[in-house]
């Protein structure tokens, strides 16, 4: 028997329910339409079969079609880093944690407000990420003020591809903006069939809730599937107020809402890499906020996850973050309880950890501290299994006879896998150590492990010849909207 | 590499045999005893707790060469009493009267013998009158009390009253540990110090005798 037999899982949905949300998601997509502000695409659909109301721009799905398109989406795929090495495995029960993104804030860790980031900081979340050995991919996190608007979605790619290695969730703000990520990753990777074959970066596609792409989403789709480039679908219904209050009513909106993203990536180009995601939320009718702490959030992210695995279609949630607006009890309690939830259920892709405050704000220190969190998972999710336990006499025999296991071949063999061993911002010291050590409390562990581990820091390996390429392509992209150089790097 | 340089390494790396090799090897070759001790010996040891503290490297490596420590230590021990060179340091250590408890003192004193202190472990249930007869039998320079009960603490005190009484306070040095104390109650009865895990014990002990001067 295996460990991975007894891999540990969290189930929320039985197969008949999971069904009867699809049937009825699909009565939606069919009945009620999908709107899709995208003539290119509302032609396309209609070439698939699809009736199409070009007047109120709704697209009416058929069975046909659906199917078909479930049909073509891969069961797996795999991400790799800028050197071509694997680094992230998208397939079954696997999991992979990956920061939360698009901040619009960060948490300054010197002097604990709040601010707009720039350059500087992103280049610093990028060097640590590349230190974060749990977090197996980067994410184009934050939004650095410093530049213009138009190009903060592309610039922020360029500075992940030139300061870590790893892999890179990301997505654009607009449609321009897609072709010259596009030029950056083919920049990296040399030609467009090696882009295909190694896939550098997701691209998060979000429809807006309820039942419509915007026209710049939905080409977005179609601009990643024309390069092979993986998509996930961030469907982002927020129950009891923009999708039924109940979480199987949420779902069934999810599910519509997804799998007409998943139509449009397969009939434009069967066979693209995507994932089955989605940042929903169940509404605070107190606050009119977005809770991503709620438990009710969490499982319907658990449950849609679910939904997808019973498509074979790998997944991808935002969960693992917080609301609080600090590194306080709340911050641990809503991270851990939704990464232990997305770790049982087998959520593939999981984006969430640095972010508070709605994911409206990154923290580096938060970073750190969910690195933890997420190598803590990651142990989890390997479960139990015996390993040289049985006969158990002879292990037993040496303990009576040496009165302990510390220096047992058993113990040294296994005891830094059987428990997940934490580095220093989890302190596990006794009390009267951590006085000694300056009674230095969990925020001020994070800073120091961020600055340990920036000045462990190991430029990227990426030749450099291409990191010319980058700049260049950055450069001239800035030129166009007035920016006659990028802000300094440090 | 040199030999002294070498048992040290071997030593780091918790190989007893290697260890024992190399000590041997030093001896024949007329390498001064001190030195062997004091450079191969204890020194890798030190390089051991000091990785050990930055969590480098864990428990079950540190006892490793503390392991690696003794089979040095074995055969050096005929030379330095042949030598008239004394022990770094002796230790009396026990859990006291009433108390069972031993799994933390004894994990105290094989680290304290790993970095090379000469430990006489009473055991458990040790009265006042044998932690201070032994002490002074063997002329011993510390003494470590261990209790997990908070109903068993008070009998540190009186074993320190008793050394008040013997006049030998202050001559030996007081060392406690165990999940009820603290720096508060080693103070209050008078302890020099209180001991929170296996490393602070053999930096305490370090302090009390001729490795820090």
């Amino acid at each position: 028997m295996k460990g991975k037999d007894l891999r540990p899982v969290v189930r929320f949905l039985e197969n008949n329910l999971i069904e009867r949300i699809i049937a009825e998601a699909r009565d939606i997509m069919c009945k009620l339409g999908i709107e899709i502000h995208n003539e290119r695409i509302l032609t396309l659909l209609a070439d698939h079969g699809a009736r199409v109301d070009k007047n109120t721009q709704k697209v009416f799905f058929n069975q046909s079609l659906i199917d078909k398109a479930i049909a073509a989406t891969p069961h797996s795929f795999k991400l790799y880093d800028v050197l071509g090495n694997e680094a992230v495995d998208l397939s079954g029960f696997n999991v992979n944690f990956t920061p939360g993104s698009a901040a619009i804030y960060c948490l300054d860790g010197s002097t604990k407000t709040v601010r707009k980031p720039t350059t500087s900081d992103y280049i610093r979340y990028a060097k640590l990420m590349s230190r974060m050995k749990n977090i197996a991919s980067q994410s184009t996190a934050m939004i650095p003020s410093d530049v213009h608007e138009k190009i903060s979605d592309s610039y922020r790619l360029y500075l992940n591809l030139l300061y870590c290695e790893k892999p890179v969730v990301t997505g654009a703000f607009t449609i321009e903006a897609l072709e010259i990520m596009k030029e950056l990753q083919l920049a990296v990777r040399g030609t467009k069939e090696n882009l295909k074959a190694k896939p550098l970066t997701v691209f998060s596609c979000c429809p807006t809730s309820p039942l419509k792409w915007s026209e710049v989403t939905s080409q977005n789709l179609i601009d990643c599937a024309a390069y092979s480039i993986p998509v996930e679908y961030i469907a982002m219904p927020l129950s009891g107020f923009m999708s039924p209050v109940t979480i199987v009513g949420t779902l069934v909106q999810h599910t519509a809402e997804t799998l007409s993203g998943l139509v449009i990536s397969q009939m434009f180009n069967p066979g693209t890499p995507v994932l089955y995601g989605g940042s929903p939320a169940f509404f605070d009718v107190r606050y009119e906020t977005t809770p991503m702490g709620s438990i009710a959030t969490m499982m319907i992210d658990c449950a849609y996850n679910e939904i997808g695995k019973y498509l074979s279609i790998p997944t991808q949630a935002y969960i693992g973050l917080t609301d609080a607006k600090s590194l306080d009890v709340q911050a641990g309690f809503e991270t851990a309880t939704g990464a232990t939830l997305a770790a049982l259920a087998g959520i593939n892709n999981i984006s969430g950890p640095g972010m508070i405050d709605f994911e409206s704000c990154i923290s580096l220190e938060k970073l750190v501290i969910d690195n933890e969190i997420c190598g803590t998972m990651l142990r989890l999710v390997n479960g139990i299994e015996p390993k040289e336990d049985f006969p158990s006499l002879p292990i037993f025999e040496e303990l009576l006879r040496d009165k302990h296991l510390l220096i047992a071949d058993h113990t040294r063999k296994y005891f830094k896998e059987e428990d997940y061993l934490p580095g220093p911002v989890i302190n596990r010291a006794n009390r009267s150590r951590w006085e000694e050590d300056g009674s230095i409390t969990e925020w001020d562990r994070a800073t120091r492990e961020i600055e340990k581990q920036l000045k462990s820091y190991q430029p990227t390996r990426l030749a450099e010849n291409i990191q010319s390429d980058l700049i260049k392509l950055m450069s001239a992209e800035a030129h166009k909207f007035g920016m006659n150089e990028l802000p300094k790097r440090d | 590499m040199d030999i002294i340089q070498e048992l040290s390494e071997q030593l780091q790396q918790g190989n007893p045999k290697k260890a024992a090799e190399l000590t041997q090897q030093a001896i024949n070759e007329n390498i001064d005893t001190k030195t062997i001790l004091d450079q191969g010996l204890i020194a890798g040891m030190s390089v051991v707790g000091e990785k050990f503290k930055q969590h480098e490297i864990f428990l079950p490596d540190v006892l490793l060469a503390a392991k690696a420590m003794y089979a040095g230590m074995d055969l050096l021990k005929p030379l330095m009493l042949k030598e008239g060179i004394p022990t770094i340091g002796k230790v009396v250590i026990g859990t006291v009267q009433g108390d069972l408890h031993d799994i933390g003192k004894n994990l105290v004193a094989i680290m304290l013998k790993g970095a090379g202190f000469e430990v006489i472990d009473l055991g458990n249930d040790v009265s006042p009158e044998k932690f201070l007869d032994t002490a002074e039998k063997e002329n011993a320079d510390i003494i470590g009390m261990s209790a997990l009960l908070t109903t068993t603490m008070p009998v540190m005190k009186k074993v320190i009253d008793l050394a008040k009484e013997r006049q030998i306070f202050g001559k030996k040095k007081f060392i406690v540990g165990g999940a009820p104390l603290s720096t508060e109650y080693a103070k209050e009865i008078g302890a020099d110090a209180y001991c929170f895990d296996g490393m602070s014990a053999v930096e305490a002990v370090k302090r009390f005798t001729s490795i820090s001067s």
